[in-house]
């Protein structure tokens, strides 16, 4: 008998409709006579909103999430980036995303779209060259608009000089909205982009607080079903669809937790985990919870768009606040925007492994968690930097901890068997009962 | 009372027959494509030995990366559990264990009740484990066995890099070309290895007393190597080591009772 009630989430269905909407309006963008650019989710998405409501984009990291969920379409776009002559160590997003292209193949039907100009942010080195690129095999005639985000890590880590690094990334804005109109001859729309602006700080503190809801016993999501929607962070985390959806979300999630619903029935563990998984195989997770183990979520998943405010006395994270006022300048818009996402927690870590290793400790035990379980991702350069630094400070401030290689993105470097045995000699260890079978 | 352990192994199984907590009988078989085949065949070797039968066996406890072919177990337990429990049953203080076998290598840290605290396990790759030095024995036309005895006689420092069997090979070729003796050969492949597994136990952390178990324990020249490595005067090997998952496995059964 289950030990606690369950029942599959209601706007489900709508999350996959808005999902499959996002990457339908990108390949018929020209059919309306619209805009596409493409960039990274951590791209400041707001900004080409100003361009006016027929501005379509693509962002590479979830894109090459789908294409790693398929993966005999993975297999063939990796194939074709490895004889393009891009080497395998590379992130393996970007490779699937290269690979598509090389294949005229968009992972969700027909050709891929091409883009009219890229609009990124640079925070880790594949992020620097991956559009750089995308442009190239694009044809070269594609402009490319780089948003220098490596500004340093945000109070209370490093606040030294920190007005001055928001203003540094905020004048890169104001010089790229001058871009945007030159290369696409439009006229700016303010007004659409204080819009959009408020709806990415609506839905990346919305999804912070839907996160916090996961705190409760039992919990009312778990990783796999988190993983469907913090993407819409990821997709464009200005769409106002999307920030209604997560308003949607919380209320039900908020009811869940009011009525004691679980995500997994049989809850008698928690743990987290971190970085991405690998997608091809998310089905250790549903091994997880055969053992009773639900995983709540991890940094990467509240923290990678969520927004969130690190308290050190308290060793706590809690959701950032959102502003008193909208913006009401294009200048104050992107103050806003550029201090809103330098707090982002996926960031810190760039500067010192030990900020993540804070920020995971209070979430083990905040979020009440028995195991933590790190992903040496070998796809991800940028995210699984430090992260054996990280499990030697797990491990000192008392948490327990297992290790398994794998690739977000390259089925070739994940050896199930052996993830599934680790997590078998985790399980036993943290004292759970094998299960039947 | 009287419990059995078997470890069906990547190559080969081993039973154990444990007497109230006192070892009676052993037997070792090559693994092979049938893993039903080898455990019967192990469980009855190791019971001739021992002087019991089928019927004077309470409790069967199965371990080892074939366990699930293990029917007749009570219980199983994962390899990084029994051979907690092993180090514990031969060295009661010991708190690191190191367990070098065919295809695998592991390091866990244990308590005083030789429960897992942590372990590290070596990723895909064969260099830190014992069929490396069986395929570099090859590449070197020596007996697996003379292997360890060979690098005894030779105190050079050859660094080799590769962290991967099959690139090691190609080093060792190399080595061949260069007129290098083979002795000399032999202990940079112990060494090169006996790096491997310590770089693993450290991530586990080198506490008092550390045993190490499995097939590989029996070799003199990795033994010394890893002790070179480790900078310890004592590392702790049991007499047979390829047994210690197997008698891990009797422990955990008999408890289990």
């Amino acid at each position: 008998m289950s030990k606690y009630p369950s029942e599959p989430l209601k706007c489900w269905n709508k999350a996959k409709e808005l999902r499959n909407k996002f990457y339908k309006n990108f390949s018929d963008a020209k059919d309306k006579g619209g805009i596409r650019w493409m960039g990274s989710a951590w791209a400041f998405d707001a900004v080409p909103a100003g361009l006016g409501e027929d501005v379509w984009c693509i962002t590479g990291e979830p894109y090459g999430a789908t294409c790693a969920f398929n993966r005999p379409v993975s297999a063939k776009f990796l194939e074709a980036a490895e004889n393009f002559g891009f080497a395998r160590d590379l992130c393996s997003y970007m490779r699937n995303y290269w690979g598509s292209i090389l294949t005229n193949q968009y992972a969700l039907g027909g050709e891929f779209p091409r883009a009219d100009f890229a609009w990124s942010q640079h925070i880790c080195c594949s992020h620097a060259k991956w559009y750089q690129n995308a442009c190239e095999l694009e044809g070269g005639n594609v402009p490319l608009f780089a948003v220098d985000v490596g500004a340093g890590a945000c109070p209370p880590f490093e606040p030294e000089m920190y007005e001055h690094r928001v203003r540094y990334v905020a004048d890169q804005l104001l010089d790229g909205i001058e871009w945007m109109q030159k290369v696409t001859g439009r006229e700016y729309n303010d007004e659409l982009f204080f819009e959009a602006a408020w709806n990415d700080i609506r839905s990346t503190n919305k999804w912070a607080n839907i996160c916090l809801l996961n705190m409760a016993v039992p919990a009312p999501l778990d990783e796999k079903s988190i993983y469907s929607f913090y993407v819409f962070g990821t997709l464009q985390k200005s769409n106002p669809e999307f920030a209604d959806l997560y308003d949607e979300l919380y209320d039900e999630v908020k009811d869940r937790v009011d009525r004691g619903i679980a995500a997994v029935a049989n809850e008698q563990a928690r743990v987290m985990t971190d970085t991405q998984p690998p997608w091809g195989f998310l089905k250790i997770y549903r091994y997880l919870e055969s053992w009773g183990a639900v995983s709540i979520g991890s940094l990467y998943t509240f923290g990678l768009e969520g927004m969130w405010l690190y308290d050190e006395e308290k060793n706590d994270l809690r959701p950032r606040p959102i502003p008193a006022k909208r913006p009401e300048t294009r200048e104050e818009a992107c103050m806003m925007l550029a201090d809103w996402h330098l707090s982002k927690p996926e960031y810190q870590h760039f500067y010192h492994p030990d900020y993540k290793t804070k920020m995971m400790d209070a979430i083990a035990k905040n979020w009440k968690c028995d195991g933590i379980i790190l992903h040496y991702n070998r796809g991800c350069e940028g995210l699984s930097m430090g992260i054996a630094e990280n499990r030697l400070g797990l491990l000192e401030r008392g948490n327990k901890v297992m290790t398994y290689e794998g690739n977000m993105g390259d089925e070739h470097e994940f050896d199930e068997q052996a993830t599934i045995n680790r997590i078998d000699i985790f399980m036993e260890s943290m004292g759970l009962k094998r299960p039947a079978g | 009372m009287i419990t059995a352990g078997i470890d069906c192994g990547a190559k080969n199984t081993k039973t154990i027959i444990m007497k109230d907590g006192e070892i009676i009988g052993k037997a070792s078989v090559l693994t092979g494509f049938d893993q039903a085949k080898a455990v019967n065949k192990s469980l009855e070797g190791a019971l001739k030995e021992a002087g019991v039968s089928r019927d004077d066996i309470e409790r069967i406890g199965g371990t080892g990366s074939g366990k699930n072919a293990i029917e007749i177990a009570d219980n199983k337990v994962n390899d990084i559990k029994a051979m907690a429990k092993a180090a514990n049953y031969f060295f009661p203080n010991s708190r690191t264990v190191a367990d070098v076998g065919a295809e695998e290598g592991r390091a866990v840290k244990i308590d005083e009740q030789g429960n897992v605290m942590d372990f590290a396990i070596n990723e895909k790759c064969a260099a830190g484990a014992g069929a490396f030095i069986e395929a570099m024995a090859r590449a070197l036309e020596v007996d697996l066995e003379e292997m360890g005895p060979l690098s005894l006689k030779s105190d050079k420092e050859i660094p080799m890099n590769a962290q991967c069997a099959i690139f090691a090979e190609s080093e060792v070729v190399g080595l061949i070309h260069a007129k290098t003796e083979k002795r000399d050969i032999s202990k940079a492949i112990h060494d090169a290895m006996a790096s491997r597994i310590v770089s693993m136990i450290r991530r586990v952390g080198v506490n008092k007393d550390v045993v190490m178990i499995g097939g590989v324990g029996h070799n003199p020249g990795f033994v010394k190597a890893m002790k070179r490595e480790l900078k310890l005067e004592n590392l702790y090997v049991p007499d047979a080591p390829e047994y210690g998952a197997a008698v891990g496995a009797a422990v955990v059964a008999a408890k289990e009772a």
